[in-house]
């Protein structure tokens, strides 16, 4: 990447176009699909930025975060709030106190977590997302404990201008823009000379503190800004479903974004994205043979696929797609 | 002001709790000490061994019967588990551990639910009764845990340090390569401890599982709290994850007098991170020169 960096070219032509073919293919496809397929695509793009955030963390930093939950049901909880206290209620300060809920916890997390390395990284972002479980769970008055709290979707709105209430195919629309415009985003800070620390710091963390980086800092930063994200992908699955959960902030939706990093591709951006692609549709595939059990195969695959392909379905893209 | 004995049953309470928690971590940190595997489904083995206790019991009526069937088929389910998935692992990045029993954790949970139901199931305590404790009458069936817990932690301590195995273990533990140049088949010993780790984790629900609903969701929790303790004690320290259980137990205990059950865990948590930050070796391992 760096190489063609130094020869002076951008990212090729073949990547724009099979970027313009996929996004042009999501925007299109709530005209085709059947209803049920459409709700379908809007959750993967909503799941594939929660993964996409933590492949900063995951793919890039080399920190494998099990707390995921907690920014996103955080972010969830927070655009919640939003909505059940302003009237009217609107769309754009939801998404802004999921965000702020998300970096707030984000802040608490990166500063503890990040002074340590490898799995006792992972095991404190676990134990911090069943802290916030716990609370969540537990303060009854304030989250609505486990029945958590419902509400009424907010309408696309720019003040003065327009407001309409969402229809699914504009909802899908809308969450297509914010994660395309996250991914861009994210792949931006990952070519940034911020994001060459990341990676640096994932390929020799000792090295990089010698040549005199402040490693923690960096760190830091990037447990922030994947939290930020995560936050985004909460509040907008608050805003698609109208509900906010204490299940959402349980460490099986921290499992299930790392097995969409593994299966998809770490390191990629758009792999794990197309990880929770496959992630749920074997879920839903598997769940119509073997019902609620379908977390057996689901299991057994995600084993054999850390196992025999530790890169992921797109690892094989890794270099073009960081071009 | 709190009343002293209830403080005091809180403690015997905080140290039954705490022999299970050893008895569960020693397996854990056995395994990480010596294969670098963070056994995310080390709970699961724990709650799938509880049931094989359940169906055991059901169909001999002893509870002893059902606790030695239960260690014999976790131990080889075990040792198979270690060949098919984790072997395959070894040199690799610990990391990949992490993820590799995750997805073993979701398989099991979920088998169990598919043979067990989700309805909790139970097993008759093969020692029925109970003694004065200050203001409540406490089964004399959870003083029997507690020694149990400890006699089978000590028989294990007495074969790692006297056993021939038990020093195979060792020599792995301290030295992988040399250990394999000294003759010591070290993919078996591996095999072997991962075995041992997953039996005492069926003992440990077997034993526990009188005095609970076993459910198929309870190996998260052990997991959770396995992972605190064997942290807080010194990763790979098996006398250190030992302390750490009864501690981390105790403080949770203690913390029921003030807040509910469910709450008390924040407290094992905080004292998880509280060390992570000012002793992340351990608090119970000595200081490194």
């Amino acid at each position: 990447m760096s190489a063609a960096r130094a020869r002076g070219e951008g990212p090729s032509a073949a990547y724009w176009t099979g970027f313009v073919i996929v996004v042009g293919a999501l925007a299109l496809s709530p005209l085709v699909l059947p209803e049920f397929w459409q709700r379908f695509a809007t959750e993967i793009l909503i799941w594939g930025l929660l993964a996409m955030s933590s492949d900063i963390l995951i793919g890039y930093t080399g920190m494998v975060s099990f707390g995921h939950s907690a920014f996103f049901g955080l972010g969830m909880y927070g655009a919640a709030a939003a909505l059940l206290m302003l009237r009217p209620p609107n769309l754009w300060l939801a998404l802004a106190a999921g965000l702020v809920a998300a970096a707030v916890v984000a802040v608490f997390v990166a500063y503890f977590s990040t002074r340590l390395r490898d799995i006792y990284f992972s095991i404190t972002t676990l134990v911090f997302s069943q802290i916030f479980y716990v609370i969540i769970f537990t303060w009854t008055e304030v989250t609505g404990g486990e029945n958590g709290l419902t509400f009424r979707q907010p309408p696309l709105a720019l003040p003065g201008l327009f407001s309409i209430p969402f229809t699914r195919n504009g909802l899908h629309w809308f969450v297509l823009a914010v994660v395309t415009v996250s991914y861009l985003l994210l792949r931006r800070v990952t070519q940034s000379p911020f994001g060459m620390v990341l990676q640096s710091i994932r390929e020799n963390e000792p090295r990089t503190r010698a040549i005199g980086y402040h490693v923690e800092r960096y760190k830091i930063v990037a447990v922030m800004l994947s939290g930020l994200f995560a936050g985004l992908a909460g509040a907008l699955y608050a805003v698609q479903n109208k509900f906010a959960a204490p299940d959402f902030v349980l460490f099986l939706v921290s499992g299930e974004t790392v097995i969409f990093n593994v299966m998809g591709g770490m390191g990629t951006l758009v792999g794990p994205v197309a990880g929770a692609a496959f992630f749920l549709l074997m879920k839903e595939v598997f769940s119509r043979v073997f019902y609620e059990y379908y977390l057996i195969p689901v299991g057994i695959i995600f084993t054999l696929m850390v196992i025999f392909l530790p890169q992921g379905l797109l690892g094989f893209l890794r270099r073009r797609l960081n071009q | 002001m709190i009343p002293f004995d209830q403080i005091l049953v809180q403690i015997v309470n905080g140290l039954v709790n705490g022999m299970i928690l050893a008895l569960v971590a020693s397996g854990l940190t056995l395994i990480f000490g010596i294969m670098d595997i963070v056994n995310f489904a080390h709970g699961d083995l724990f709650m799938l061994g509880a049931y094989i206790g359940t169906t055991a019991f059901l169909a001999t009526g002893s509870f002893w019967i059902a606790l030695v069937a239960s260690v014999v088929v976790m131990a080889v389910l075990g040792a198979a588990l270690q060949v098919t998935a984790l072997r395959p692992l070894l040199g690799r990045d610990p990391l990949t551990t992490i993820l590799a029993t995750f997805g073993l954790s979701l398989v099991i949970q979920n088998y169990a639910l598919w043979q067990y139901g989700p309805v909790p199931r139970k097993i008759l305590e093969p020692v029925s009764g109970h003694f004065r404790l200050f203001y409540v009458e406490y089964p004399w069936y959870r003083i029997v845990i507690a020694l149990m817990s400890a006699a089978i932690i000590g028989a294990l301590y007495l074969f790692m340090k006297y056993g021939k195995h038990g020093i195979w273990i060792r020599a792995t533990t301290q030295d992988r390569v040399m250990a394999a140049a000294m003759g010591i088949p070290v993919p078996w010993v591996h095999t072997v401890v991962f075995a041992i780790g997953a039996a005492m984790a069926a003992a440990s629900g077997v034993l526990f599982g009188p005095t609970v609903g076993i459910n198929h969701a309870m190996g998260f929790d052990f997991t959770l709290r396995a992972f605190v303790v064997v942290v807080v004690g010194g990763m790979g320290n098996l006398g250190g994850s030992i302390l750490a259980s009864i501690f981390i137990s105790l403080l949770e205990s203690l913390a029921t007098i003030w807040v509910s059950p469910a709450q008390a865990v924040i407290v094992s948590f905080v004292a998880l991170i509280l060390t992570l930050l000012i002793r992340p070796t351990g608090l119970f391992v000595p200081t490194p020169k």
